[in-house]
């Protein structure tokens, strides 16, 4: 295998017995990016000569660290200190952060180095990296198709073996939808597991970083890196951060799994239900106990996410006013202008488009019957799972109700592109870890399982997801590209 | 609930983003569309249920009161469209 | 025609926290300092920043609450109040809105000799905004430049009742709630610096009448002269509306303070509407009673309680005692020098008169006075044991304010110690009044004034510093004698 096809452990081990050196990865992957990005997009800025430079540097001196000489990537919501940060808008096209995301400075500390910073829907808000105010991202499976979104540039970078690993966000499937379309593993842990800090938000309740890889201990590794504790990030919480790689094995005998009926209707493909059902007995096989639940207020959680995710970026985004950095409209002659037609300029149509729903659902005699109707919603969803997980260890449903679509398909269509996310947003809504691997294709494209645990339980999560995938092979598939 | 355009045109005043006519009469439908979607929720009774803040049960995170130096204004002002003497400038107030 | 009706007035007072560092980072809070240069990317809305609420601005606020005899909630929350202004960097103020740390509070305040209760609705924690600054006046400036070191430093928004009916009781609430303030030692409370700010709501209302006027809500006051001045003319003004048959409109006013009027701030399509909602960056506040009781511990005494005591251990008027406890600084100046020199009524008699006409005239705070409790005492001392006549004190005391050396040495220096010795004053009165045979057959012959022309003379060879008991008993003694 060549170099950018392994997994970061690989590649970990490979440097560790000398068998290569930092320059000669680093160099693997820029080479790799630079031969199949032009199909797939995914980079919006590449770090090039500066990683490379870290590279040799590293060989010249090594340092130690659990990622010590290795690339990765992260999604352009990721401010990062002297590097670009775009948001995929126009309005923070020219903006370079004077600091680094906690999760950023962690990845630095364990001996990281950065290649270059992911397309997204713009703000994170999509489900297709249609959405980024630059150019679309494409699906390595399938370059006429979308990768997912908004992370659509980590998973689609992962999967076309650009990069080992990439950090991304996900506040209503953001992570597991695209990892699910891309054929990669993708992992959204709990609300609070892992520090916000220097992650532009969206909506702030519902946002949750978290990583993209090729496999489930890779998973586990960067998880490991980068939960705690952030004393900049009031909502992380202080927990002690286990070795999640020291819990992954395969026996996961008497392992109580529930499978929702709502996720297995509504809308959901057919040959996705089969493709899961076939999991599901794979499972069994395995040992654990496999049984049917209900999760009775599935169905509203999308539009109470989209009222509760608008309405908090609404307030988020108020921040971009042309004022401090950031497009500004200098046309403009007096302050509410300087406003107005800054944000015109600066935002694309769906950051508008939520804006615009999130300020109405906030105003003045309608935030009752919108906003605080949802907040209520969300405790039923949060009750729904409270009740499942009081007697079952996991949840395993479908991460998508589709395999990816074809780019410009859904474009036309808002309501059809938000019921991408029917499966994954009550996750966030009750802000549980959930993950979605690789667990088959269907017509050549990849199909996502979605795992979801106990608040904080991401031990078990990780476990019953590894388990899966050391029993299958569907996360060593690969898209050709074409090239090789 | 349908939303009109004099709707749209306060709410964009609100969120002060200005909206061309056509992205108005745009807005006006695709808001609609998915208020009416989101018109779901009152199937269900929730005058019983307390609405969901936080979802973490964690209260009184606090810093102590220790002064850590500002950074450079230089560093700050490396991005802003528009500085004069220390100041960011804006065009007039009124 | 005025006499009809009565003017209500309640404060909504913007109180600055004393802290040494800003409410949700930690950039200094110091007054006066370059524009801009306490300001981090958090202060300054930069993307991807978070909020780290800073422990002693609730410790404060509890503190205060406890001063202005509220009650402290045991949960409660911020929210953020969503506008656009270019000294606002999120486009939103983080405050409390629906759930205030502190309710239900009162003042009492003195209203022509008796005692009047104002009652106080809440207290809320909240941030402050920046500062524009601009070339000439808002309305002709072409542009503004803006400062953002204000931008996060801790309010408290305490905000009254409508239970005063006069700018006088306005005031009169205005000078007890700072005295409260200085007290607890919870802020500066520096109008001039705008460390407290005072927005009042002002109506009127025929007498008689139960229901409230429409009211208007004055900004900009910025002394308690102009407070004084703005509530009058705006009460009048509304009366003569009412006269006239104007229908008012709720509004808010801005007070002109060179022009003397308070003018309209309606701006025609500016639409308010703040879209309150809970901050999620933020957990939620809980406060126990122990917490409550730790604080309560450290709250010093309050000026009606030292007031009481001025009179109940130390026997002062209540005049005295209202005047000594209208600061820390001259309570604790009154019970420092008391403790050296426990006539009371003379130490307060020397801080009503000498100190505080010496400080007016220097337009000093007695905490700034050169002269201490303890040299005070000391003068006093020398007045009681005969050393100095209280003449002579005076001139004492002047030269002690300006220099700041003890009254011994000043006396020393000047020469100014008083002849007391019998035998000394003996010889110059029999002198005195062998050189005036005329006067001296006055005052024989039954003239009183004569004897003050021979008590002058003698002064005026002693240079003031004879004792003016010895010179009386002597005179007495040797005009008797020469008599018989
Ligand atoms: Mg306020
Ligand atoms: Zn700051």
């Amino acid at each position: 295998m060549e170099l950018h096809e392994l997994t970061l452990q690989q590649l970990i081990k490979e440097l560790e017995e000398k068998k290569t050196n930092a320059q000669e990865i680093m160099t693997a992957i820029l080479n790799r990016i630079n031969a199949v990005d032009q199909k797939v997009k995914a980079f919006l800025t590449l770090n090039q000569e500066a990683a490379i430079e870290k590279a040799r540097e590293f060989d010249r001196q090594p340092w130690q660290g659990k990622i010590a000489g290795i690339p990765f990537a992260l999604k352009d919501n990721y401010c990062t200190k002297g590097v670009r940060t775009t948001c995929a808008s126009k309005m923070l096209e020219n903006f370079i952060p004077p600091y680094d995301a906690t999760l950023v400075k962690k990845l630095y500390a364990e001996g990281g180095i950065l290649t270059g910073k992911l397309n997204l829907d713009e703000f994170a808000m999509g489900s297709s990296t249609e959405l980024s105010a630059f150019f679309p991202s494409h699906n390595p499976w399938d370059l006429e198709r979308v990768p997912g979104g908004s992370s659509g540039g980590s998973a689609a970078a992962v999967a076309a073996d650009e990069i080992p690993f990439s950090l991304a966000s996900d506040t209503g499937g953001s992570i597991r939808q695209p990892a699910a379309y891309c054929g990669v593993v993708g992992l959204k842990p709990t609300y609070g597991r892992v520090s916000r800090w220097g992650i532009v938000a969206y909506a702030s309740s519902l946002d949750q970083a978290g990583v993209i890889t090729k496999d489930v201990s890779d998973a586990a590794l960067v998880l490991s890196i980068i939960a705690g504790y952030d004393p900049l990030e009031s909502t992380s919480v202080q927990m002690e951060v286990p070795d999640y790689t020291a819990f992954l094995n395969t026996d996961i005998k008497g392992l109580k799994i529930g499978y929702p009926k709502e996720y297995f209707q509504q809308g959901v493909d057919g040959k996705i239900t089969e493709t899961l059902k076939k999991a599901l007995l794979k499972y069994e096989e395995m040992g654990a106990h496999i049984e049917e639940v209900s999760l009775p207020h599935s169905e509203y959680a999308l539009p109470a996410y989209y009222i509760i995710g608008p309405a908090e970026a609404s307030s988020n985004m108020g921040k971009f006013d042309g004022v401090r950095y950031g497009l500004r409209d200098f046309s403009a002659d007096n302050v509410a202008d300087l406003f107005s037609l800054s944000r015109q300029a600066g935002f694309g149509p769906e950051v508008k488009r939520r804006i615009m729903l999130g300020t109405y659902a906030l105003s003045s005699g309608y935030y009752d019957a919108y906003y605080l109707k949802a907040l209520k919603v969300r405790r039923l969803i949060n009750d729904d799972f409270a009740k499942v997980f009081s007697s079952f260890d996991v949840i395993v449903a479908p991460t998508t109700p589709t395999t990816a679509f074809k780019i410009g398909e859904n474009t036309d269509d808002i309501l059809t592109a938000y019921m991408n996310d029917i499966l994954t947003v009550p996750i966030n809504m009750a802000g549980l870890p959930g993950i979605s691997i690789p667990c088959g294709l269907a017509d050549g494209l990849p199909v996502g399982m979605q795992i979801i645990g106990k608040p904080f339980a991401e031990t078990t999560l990780l476990k019953a997801a590894y388990a899966f995938e050391q029993a299958t092979d569907y996360h060593q598939l690969k898209p050709s590209l074409g090239v090789r | 609930m349908a939303i009109d355009i004099k709707e749209v045109e306060h709410i964009a005043l609100l969120a002060r983003i200005n909206i061309s006519e056509k992205e108005k009469a745009e807005f006006a439908e695709q808001m609609t569309q998915i208020l009416q979607y989101v018109e779901k929720l009152n199937e269900l009774n929730t005058n019983e249920v307390e609405p969901l803040y936080h979802i973490l049960p964690i209260y009184n995170v606090f810093r102590e009161d220790n002064v850590v130096e500002s950074p450079d204004r230089d560093e700050l002002f490396a991005n802003a469209p528009q500085h004069e003497d220390g100041y960011y400038k804006v065009p007039r107030i009124l | 025609m005025s006499n009809e009706f009565e003017t209500v007035v309640g404060l909504e007072v913007h109180v600055e926290l004393k802290t040494n560092t800003k409410i949700f980072c930690a950039c200094k809070t110091a007054f006066g300092a370059e524009p801009n240069t306490q300001v981090c990317p958090i202060c300054s809305g930069f993307p991807g920043m978070l909020p780290v609420l800073n422990k002693k601005v609730v410790e404060l606020a509890i503190k205060t609450g406890l001063a202005i005899n509220a009650e402290i909630a045991s949960y409660c929350k911020f929210d953020r109040k969503n506008y656009f202004y270019p000294d606002l960097p999120n486009a939103y103020q983080i405050s409390q809105f629906a759930l205030p740390i502190c309710t239900n509070g009162y003042l009492d305040i003195d209203v022509n000799g008796s005692q009047k209760r104002i009652r106080i609705n809440r207290a809320h924690m909240e941030e402050d905004a920046g500062k524009l600054v601009h070339d000439g006046t808002i309305t002709t400036t072409a542009f503004s430049l803006v400062d953002l070191n204000r931008t996060g430093v801790p309010l408290l928004e305490i905000v009254s009742e409508p239970d005063m009916r006069s700018a006088q009781e306005a005031r009169a609430y205005l000078e007890k709630l700072r005295s409260m303030l200085l007290f607890a030692q919870v802020s500066d409370a520096r109008m001039e610096e705008g460390s407290i700010r005072c927005d009042a709501n002002v109506s009127v209302r025929r007498k008689g009448e139960e229901k409230l006027g429409v009211r208007a809500e004055i900004k900009n006051l910025n002394s308690f002269k102009a407070m004084e001045k703005a509530i009058e003319y705006e009460a009048k003004r509304q009366m003569e509306a009412i006269e006239d048959g104007e229908t008012l409109i709720q509004e808010t006013r801005t007070w002109d303070d060179e022009k003397g009027v308070t003018r309209s701030m309606r701006n025609k399509e500016e639409a308010h509407d703040y879209r309150y909602y809970p901050d999620p960056d933020l957990p939620p506040i809980q406060i126990d009673a122990a917490w409550i009781e730790e604080i309560k511990a450290t709250l010093p005494e309050m000026p009606d309680a030292a007031k009481q005591r001025l009179q109940d251990q130390f026997g002062l008027p209540e005049y005295d005692a209202a005047i000594i406890t209208t600061s820390p600084h001259s309570l604790s100046f009154f019970d420092q020098c008391v403790a050296v020199f426990p006539e009371a009524k003379t130490v307060s008699n020397w801080m009503m008169g000498e100190l505080s006409r010496m400080l007016n005239q220097n337009n000093l705070e007695i905490q700034q006075c050169k002269i201490t409790p303890a040299m005070l005492a000391d003068l006093l001392k020398l007045i009681a044991d005969g050393t100095i006549s209280g003449k002579m004190a005076k001139s004492v005391f002047e030269k002690m304010f300006d220099s700041g050396n003890s009254a011994a040495q000043i006396i020393e220096e000047q020469g100014m110690v008083q002849i007391s010795d019998e035998d000394t004053l003996r010889k110059i009165i029999a002198e005195i009044i062998d050189n005036n045979p005329v006067v001296v057959a006055d005052y024989r012959s039954g003239k009183e004034k004569a004897r003050g022309f021979l008590v002058g003379q003698v002064m005026k060879a002693t240079k003031g510093q004879a004792n003016p008991n010895s010179v009386n008993k002597i005179l007495t003694e040797l005009l008797t004698k020469e008599g018989d």
